[in-house]
């Protein structure tokens, strides 16, 4: 088993590319496949949704993804699950280890609240973007819409909550370098946003460049350490493996 | 918001839901909904969708993150999409509800459960029984894709400071109701859970009733 805090490497590197802070980027990631997301300069937040490539309507599920794995925020061993029961990718590994499932995204109306308005016209490509219309920009493209628009992931940021249900950003949680390994096991499309938290606390609207770099993966075995780490997740990925017309007990 | 005391006389609508039935209904701006847990511990899985365009609905993280707190209670603003304020909670005599523990549907009981509880009745097919029968739904067919992250009145999920989730027994009680008042016409999805296998529902689902007055 391999460290999940020290760096990871793998062979079979495939393709990497850089992207500017309050960006927004999607694409297919296929299954066997690896995504790691690196900050590179510390506090980036990654605003991710996940759609099965095949069948668009199935997509990354909050609350099935927190309640099968008790937890309320992501980090390795844990998977992303859909809808459908099934396990979309696993956190293989991660040198952040706090990455928010709950504070949800940015939009038009908070942005401006906080920061003001910098249009296209006076400020040209550092423009202010926001989480929900630059993913409304990128689902658009693969056919899907607003209603594919649900709780989010947050990489690399981290929202604690109290026992009262109070919710608080936590600055500094991602530093230089760190980065969060996902290995599909689904084809899916993946868009996402680099824009800024919602709740980030910083009076200056400053969201974070990121790398995006993919590697073949190895294969999954019987005692791969995501796919044991409860039960909930052994079934989901029989679902999977049933799914994609597999021995489900191999 | 108006400060209104509840009368009987102004009722213009109520309903007893069964266990495990869906239901859906529409409310009107300036009216109010409330939902009567009318045996108690049992969970109440609601969407809210903006009566005249359906695209705007609930969405859970927009109404927690403007609040800054996970729980629902009174003075609560249940928000959309887009972030416009959708109902408030104007009366509650549980406490707490809850806004990230989801919908309970075959494929998740396989995962949570066991594979075999995938024929067991679950909160989406009800949602979706709802949605193929509804006659709103003719002109603008609403399918699973608008099924997002629902509020579940009367389920207690707490989190913990560091990270930890779990369903907890029920903080309802027989007759605890749960109020608030619509700020625009906003169509109402409800599955009345009939989840066997957790103790959001004290393993016995039981009636609700809805209650619409102005
Ligand atoms: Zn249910």
């Amino acid at each position: 088993m391999t460290d999940a805090t020290q760096p990871t490497t793998y062979n079979g590197f495939i393709w990497s590319e850089s992207l500017p802070a309050g960006a927004h980027w999607s694409g297919v990631i296929r299954r066997g496949t690896v995504l790691r997301i690196t900050d590179i300069q510390g506090k980036a937040n990654v605003a991710m949704l996940i759609n099965n490539l095949e069948v668009k309507n199935e997509r990354y599920n909050m609350p099935d993804t927190l309640k099968a794995q008790k937890t309320a925020f992501l980090t390795t061993p844990n998977m992303c699950f859909s809808d459908m029961g099934r396990v979309m990718c696993s956190v293989i590994a991660d040198t952040c280890g706090w990455h928010d499932t709950i504070g949800g995204l940015s939009n038009a109306k908070t942005l401006k609240a906080k920061y003001g308005e910098k249009d296209y016209q006076s400020a040209h490509n550092d423009y202010f973007k926001n989480g929900y219309d630059s993913l409304i920009n990128e689902l658009t493209k693969w056919g899907l819409n607003a209603s594919d628009i649900v709780p989010n992931l947050n990489w690399f940021s981290k929202v604690r909550v109290e026992d009262d249900g109070s919710m608080t950003f936590i600055e500094n949680n991602s530093t230089a370098g760190d980065f969060v390994d996902l290995r599909f096991e689904m084809d899916c499309i993946v868009s996402l946003s680099t824009a800024q938290h919602p709740m980030d606390t910083s009076p200056e609207y400053a969201p974070q460049p990121i790398e995006l770099s993919v590697f073949k993966a190895e294969e999954v075995k019987a005692d791969d350490a995501c796919r044991l780490h409860r039960a909930e997740n052994q079934r989901a990925y029989y679902n999977t493996k049933i799914f994609y017309g597999e021995n489900p007990d191999d | 918001m108006t400060n209104k005391q509840f009368d009987e006389n102004r009722i213009v609508y109520r309903e007893v839901v069964k266990a495990g039935e869906p239901w859906m209904h529409e409310v009107k701006a300036g009216q109010r909904f409330r939902i009567v847990d009318l045996e108690g511990n049992e969970a109440v899985d609601t969407l809210f969708y903006n009566a005249k365009d359906h695209s705007e609905r609930y969405s859970a993280t927009d109404t927690i993150r403007e609040q800054g707190n996970i729980y629902l209670t009174t003075g609560s603003v249940l928000r959309s999409n887009l972030n416009n304020p959708m109902l408030t909670i104007v009366d509650d005599t549980c406490g707490r509800h809850d806004t990230i523990g989801g919908a309970c549907s075959a494929e998740s009981n396989t995962v949570r459960y066991a594979i075999e509880k995938r024929h067991m009745h679950s909160c989406r097919d009800s949602f979706l029984m709802a949605l193929g029968n509804c006659e709103c739904n003719h002109d603008k067919a609403m399918t699973k894709e608008d099924l997002s992250s629902n509020i579940n009145f009367f389920m207690n999920v707490p989190v913990s400071p560091d990270g930890h989730l779990d369903f907890d027994d029920g903080i309802s009680a027989p007759g605890r109701y749960v109020e608030m008042e619509a700020h625009m016409d906003t169509l109402i999805l409800v599955s009345n859970c009939p989840q066997l296998n957790n103790p959001c529902n004290g393993y016995n689902p039981t009636p609700v009733e809805m209650v619409i007055w102005e």
